[in-house]
């Protein structure tokens, strides 16, 4: 009986057994994202960065409560709700305590939802959740819970950001807004509806949303905008539909710029080439034309030495995982995630390799940085997806949404 | 009205790139009694054969090229797979294509990776061809346009005017009588098979620089196409033409006219909301036809089959 | 008499004993998979047994081949979440019971879809389920104020009133809640199969044509299967919602519907247990396989497509067939032939997948050398490791030729029933 539970534990959770039998005195962190299927790309980017980050950054300059390491465990979530709260399951299983997501809102809902009830069911168990990707602002506002931390600015934030840039240039007078047709596409619409009227006199000739990832074809959506005589447009599309759009937008004639939230990397950058220049413009904090600091050059070497397809565009892991190692060597654990958890709230963190500064709103655990605006330009340094082209700082808006406000109302164990 | 011609226009070129992909289908189906689900996947090949050769040889080459190679790997999928498996009966045959499907888009993440390759349409054909009410056309989609009315043409040519046509012809009113006839030899399978996916081939080598060409571009393509061929009528050539066009003006004109139920709702007595987002019909009142656009075809769909199982103009059941 | 009323309880014994293993089995399950994560695949596992079980009303009982039966999973799922909700305002409902409610639901979706999408089977029966799938499917994105738009519903089970002290907060106590179901609905359905409208459904898949001469309406029993079929979809949709206390457009999605004719297929149609087998492989596959690599759905995509090709009557296909040999007393005949060619396929399928794995490493992970396949590390920058997969690959797969003639003369032999 005995030597068949054993081989019963071995099949169906090996992937459990290999590897905490390999290292045994680690902080193991779950990166529970897409690894398989057509959205793996932002996936497997995302764990190379996780990954290169553990290693570069924390491991080598002696890891956390004097010598321990960060161990980064990928789990495939195949983008679904169902199989994130089961890999969550399994990790937690595995006694890990930290757990990573950052692809798509709507998972990373499923999972704090999930993380919630557990620390709530499972006292002895509880698990932090890194958010270092997901922006809907409903997870840090209405949806929000002390177990969940995250490290990208949200939809509201950016919006806030472009809109201070679109205020400063007064040739941009009729603004179009096209969207996917989910919360986070709404959440960029009501947000760009809101800051462009208290900001500027912009007017909106043109608000919508179209079925997400079912738009084959988005010349007519072209047809629309350049009929409505826009002199520039917004939109939260990612992949296929931003690819779609901002291409139909070019051959349609269009020459206005699109500010985005999501339009460059995992293939974007290379297939624009010469037509996003000067059209292409993107929010976000991980530009880094010009180079933030040397160190930054050194580092970006050693990440391309490492992974030369990958492209190092999500310098918030960084943050993430600084801030997790400091917070833990503050509380001087990394098992009791409560302490770990108070360690973070209000932490500020001052990264030299980013030249730049981050601190975790206590009220909401949300995290505020510096957010960039970036123009697509071959003019750079640092390019994506070796195709020449990158993204170059533009305009920078400091500790963007520092004091904006929040519907948050935090419960604390 | 500039807007409506324009309008047309693009619908008109959609609608000729979705009947490039349902001839192939249509010719399949009315040969062999199988509805290939796997269609949408070898467009996909077809794109990703096309970039691979464009890389090294230009564009024209890959068009030359691709759908060759597409044509080829499709008969060898009926030689070695398909036969196998019609012994088995018209559900297995189902649900062998649709696991070739599965099988493909994993091959191509395997080969060509996950994210978007950069093909892309000739520079001679990277110009504004003409301009319409402020919105350009490029000569690239004037090429796409021809390329469907050729092969629509040829199509025609082919099986109006020629021995093999008038098989399949035949075969379209009459298969069991065919059959009799002796002509349904293995390698008449064998090759409208192979043509049959080779044109969604060439349908991926035109639309690959425009749709993009990313492992999800058959997922996104694929059911659409079963829309135009069931709804024009399985078997019918000329069935999956007009069906094609109409699901091609129908998702262009839906997208392009933001009409809003509120609106209709407000003309026939109803009161708007004061504040709509908490209201328990709010879906309804916030709702556009952009947003359902991409439904109709399959509202389309589930009605035909309901009221008229065998399509436009079918004469076949399904 | 005597001896009747002994046979008698013999067969009713004969009869109950698979449910008596069966329930033994689930009881124990838990005891060997000790982790919360395997007890949420087994929970899973559960769920998809029911739902390929449903599924299999239509497909290997009636012949019905559905691309979209996902949505009656989904609907009866996202009421039930709807209802733990209102539990949680007040309404009185034992968490139990829920699943009864999703089956309802099911059933009341399928009895209306059903009552145009049966009057044909073949294409146009399909064409409809993928027709009303991508309807559902999209207009849960537009009606959020039902769907919740893509980020879903979520409920919490443990408002519930507690069901003889139990609260259902542990995993384990909705473990035994999903095994209790996953019996019931699996009896349910064997009664269905043993019911005149079951037997007739396999007729009409078989011999439509005979069936309707029999006076039997082959549009009737495909009715009736299909409302069976998204009564216990409507179940597990329940269990879901219990376990995993969040529904969201993924549960309409085509891409739901697929993986259960892709494990229900694996399974085996046209046998009873065949779902249940089908519904453990998939699901292993997708979760055990999937944490050991990223190609797992390659892999599943390949078993598939061979099954249809080799083994249409999937996994319990292949089991079964053996059924003759040992009636016949010859199925010794088979070892060693087996035993032979085993070890070669081995040999062959690993150095496959290694190399599979290895290019894929090194088209991906170009910097980094070192690859565990199999337990074995090793650097994948020598060309050591290529060649002797190669060989492998290469040497395994022609010892399988030879050895496999060997296998189908002992098959032909073990099959033949000699005169006399």
């Amino acid at each position: 009986m005995k030597l068949f539970k054993k081989f019963a534990s071995f099949v169906l959770a090996s992937g459990v057994f290999f590897s905490s039998s390999t290292f045994a005195d680690t902080v193991k962190i779950a990166f529970i994202e897409p690894l398989s299927g057509p959205y793996a790309a932002s996936g497997s980017q995302g764990l190379a960065q996780f990954k290169f980050v553990a290693e570069d950054q924390i491991n080598k300059k002696g890891g956390v409560l004097g010598g321990k390491n960060f161990e980064i465990i990928g789990f495939d979530n195949k983008l679904s709700a169902k199989e994130a709260v089961i890999q969550v399951e399994v990790a937690i299983d595995q006694g890990i305590r930290f757990i990573a997501q950052g692809n798509s809102s709507g998972i990373a809902n499923a999972i704090t939802d999930h993380v919630k009830k557990h620390n709530k069911r499972n006292p002895d168990k509880r698990v932090l959740f890194i958010n270092y990707s997901a922006v809907d602002p409903a997870l840090t506002n209405d949806k929000c819970n002390f177990w969940h931390f995250r490290f990208d600015a949200n939809a509201d934030n950016k919006m806030d950001a472009i809109t201070d840039v679109i205020a400063g240039q007064p040739d941009i007078k009729k603004m179009y807004l096209i969207g996917q047709d989910y919360s986070f596409g709404k959440a960029v619409a009501a947000a760009a509806e809101k800051y462009l009227a208290e900001k500027t006199s912009v007017e909106i000739v043109g608000n919508e949303l179209h079925p997400i990832s079912k738009v084959q074809d988005f010349t007519p959506y072209a047809r629309k905008i350049m009929a409505s005589g826009a002199d520039a447009v917004i939109t939260g599309n990612w992949g296929a539909d931003m690819l779609n759009l901002g291409k139909s937008l070019t051959e349609a004639g269009y020459k206005g710029p699109i500010y985005c939230y999501y339009c460059f990397g995992v293939g974007i950058t290379s297939v624009f080439g010469e037509k996003g220049v000067g059209m292409l413009k993107a929010v976000g904090e991980g530009f880094h034309n010009p180079a933030p600091s040397d160190e930054f050059r050194q580092f970006h070497k050693r990440f391309k030495a490492k992974y030369p397809d990958n492209d190092f565009d999500q310098p918030r892991v960084i943050n993430a995982l600084s801030m997790l190692a400091l917070a833990i060597d503050k509380a001087g654990t990394a098992d009791d995630v409560v302490a770990v958890a108070k360690a973070l709230e209000g932490m500020t963190f001052d990264s030299k390799l980013l030249n730049t500064k981050v601190y975790m709103r206590p009220q909401d655990h949300q995290a505020i940085q510096n957010l960039h605006i970036g123009d697509h330009s071959a003019d750079v340094e640092f390019d994506m997806d070796n195709s020449g082209y990158g993204m170059k700082i533009f305009k920078t808006v400091e500790m963007a949404s520092m004091d904006s406000p929040t519907t948050c109302k935090m419960k604390r164990p | 009205m500039d807007l409506f011609i324009i309008n047309f226009l693009d619908g008109l070129i959609y609608g000729l790139l979705l009947f490039m992909l349902s001839s192939g289908l249509t010719l399949i189906f009315s040969m062999m009694g199988v509805l290939n689900l796997a269609h949408s996947a070898f467009f996909m090949l077809g794109a990703y054969f096309a970039y691979q050769i464009s890389l090294y040889l230009g564009f024209w080459v890959g068009l030359l090229v691709a759908p060759p190679i597409v044509t080829v790997l499709g008969a060898l999928v009926e030689r070695y797979g398909l036969r196998q498996v019609h012994q088995y009966g018209h559900v297995p045959e189902l649900i062998f294509t649709f696991g070739l499907y599965f099988v493909i888009e994993e091959l191509v993440q395997y080969i060509w990776g996950k994210n978007f390759v950069e093909y892309r349409a000739p520079e001679s054909l990277d110009f504004v061809a003409f301009t319409l009410a402020g919105g350009s056309i490029q000569a690239y989609k004037v090429f796409m346009l021809l390329c469907s009315v050729a092969i629509f043409l040829g199509l025609y040519y082919v099986l109006a005017r020629t021995r093999v046509g008038m098989i399949i012809q035949a075969s379209l009113s009459y298969p069991k009588t065919v059959e009799s006839l002796g002509h349904n030899v293995p390698l008449v399978f064998m090759g409208v098979f192979g043509v049959g996916t080779g044109l969604a081939g060439i349908a991926g080598v035109i639309a690959g620089p425009t749709l993009q060409t990313y492992p999800g571009m058959a997922f996104a393509l694929g059911s659409i196409v079963f829309v135009c061929v069931v709804v024009g009528g399985l078997g019918s050539l000329f069935g999956a033409f007009v069906a094609s066009l109409i699901i091609g003006w129908m998702k262009t004109f839906a997208a392009a006219y933001n009409v809003g139920a509120a609106e209709i709702l407000i003309y026939f007595g109803f009161e708007y909301p004061d504040n709509v987002y908490y209201h328990p019909w709010r879906d309804l009142w916030t709702l556009t036809l952009p947003q359902i656009g991409p439904l109709l075809p399959y509202l389309l769909l589930v009605l035909i089959l309901i009221f008229r199982p065998y399509g436009l103009f079918g004469r076949r059941d399904a | 008499m005597v001896s009747y009323t002994s046979r008698y309880s013999n067969n009713i014994l004969k009869s109950l004993l698979p449910w008596i293993i069966s329930t033994l089995i689930l009881i124990i399950l838990p005891f060997i998979f000790t982790g919360g994560g395997s007890v949420t695949i087994m929970n899973q596992i559960g769920i998809t047994i029911v739902m390929a079980m449903s599924y299999n009303m239509l497909l290997g009982q009636g012949g019905m081949l559905s691309f979209g039966h996902a949505v009656y999973m989904g609907l009866g799922g996202f009421i039930a979440v709807h209802i733990m909700n209102f539990v949680e305002d007040g309404l009185w409902l034992p968490l139990p019971l829920l699943p009864l409610v999703g089956g309802l639901v099911g059933l009341g979706m399928a009895t209306i879809v059903g009552s145009f999408s049966t009057r044909k089977a073949g294409v146009v029966f399909a064409m409809i389920s993928l027709g009303i799938g991508e309807l559902l499917a999209a207009s849960c994105i537009v009606i959020t104020a039902f769907f919740g738009g893509e980020e879903g519903v979520s409920g919490d089970r443990t408002w519930a009133p507690p069901t003889f002290g139990i609260e259902f907060i542990t995993q384990i106590e909705v473990y035994y809640l999903i095994a209790f179901w996953v019996l019931i609905s699996i009896f349910l359905m064997y009664l269905f199969t043993q019911t005149p409208v079951g037997k007739m459904a396999n007729a009409v898949r078989d011999n439509p044509e005979r069936a309707e001469f029999v006076g039997y309406s082959m549009r009737w029993v495909r009715y009736v299967s299909f409302c069976g079929a998204g009564f216990f979809a409507g179940i597990a949709g329940a269990l879901f919602a219990i376990n995993f206390e969040i529904l969201t457009e993924e549960n309409l999605s085509m891409g739901m519907s697929f993986n259960i004719l892709l494990a229900t297929y694996i399974g085996g149609i046209g046998f009873f247990i065949g779902p249940v087998i089908g519904a453990v492989g998939f699901t292993l596959l997708q979760t055990v396989l999937g944490l050991q690599t990223d190609l797992w759905a390659l892999y599943t995509g390949v078993i598939f497509i061979l099954t249809v090709m080799y083994a249409p009557s999937g996994f319990t296909g292949i089991v079964t067939m053996h059924y003759v040999p040992w009636q016949l007393g010859k199925i010794h005949l088979l070892f060693k032939p087996y035993a032979k060619i085993l070890v070669p396929a081995l040999i062959f399928v690993a150095g496959l997948t290694s190399l599979i794995e290895l290019t894929n490493h090194v088209r991906h992970h170009s910097q980094e050398t070192s690859i565990t396949l199999y337990w074995i590390t090793f650097e994948s920058n020598t060309i050591i490791p290529w060649i002797v997969l190669l060989a492998m690959t290469l040497g395994g797969f022609y010892v399988c030729r030879v050895f496999a003639k060997e296998v189908v003369d002992a098959w032909g032999e073990a099959n033949y029933v000699e005169k006399g």
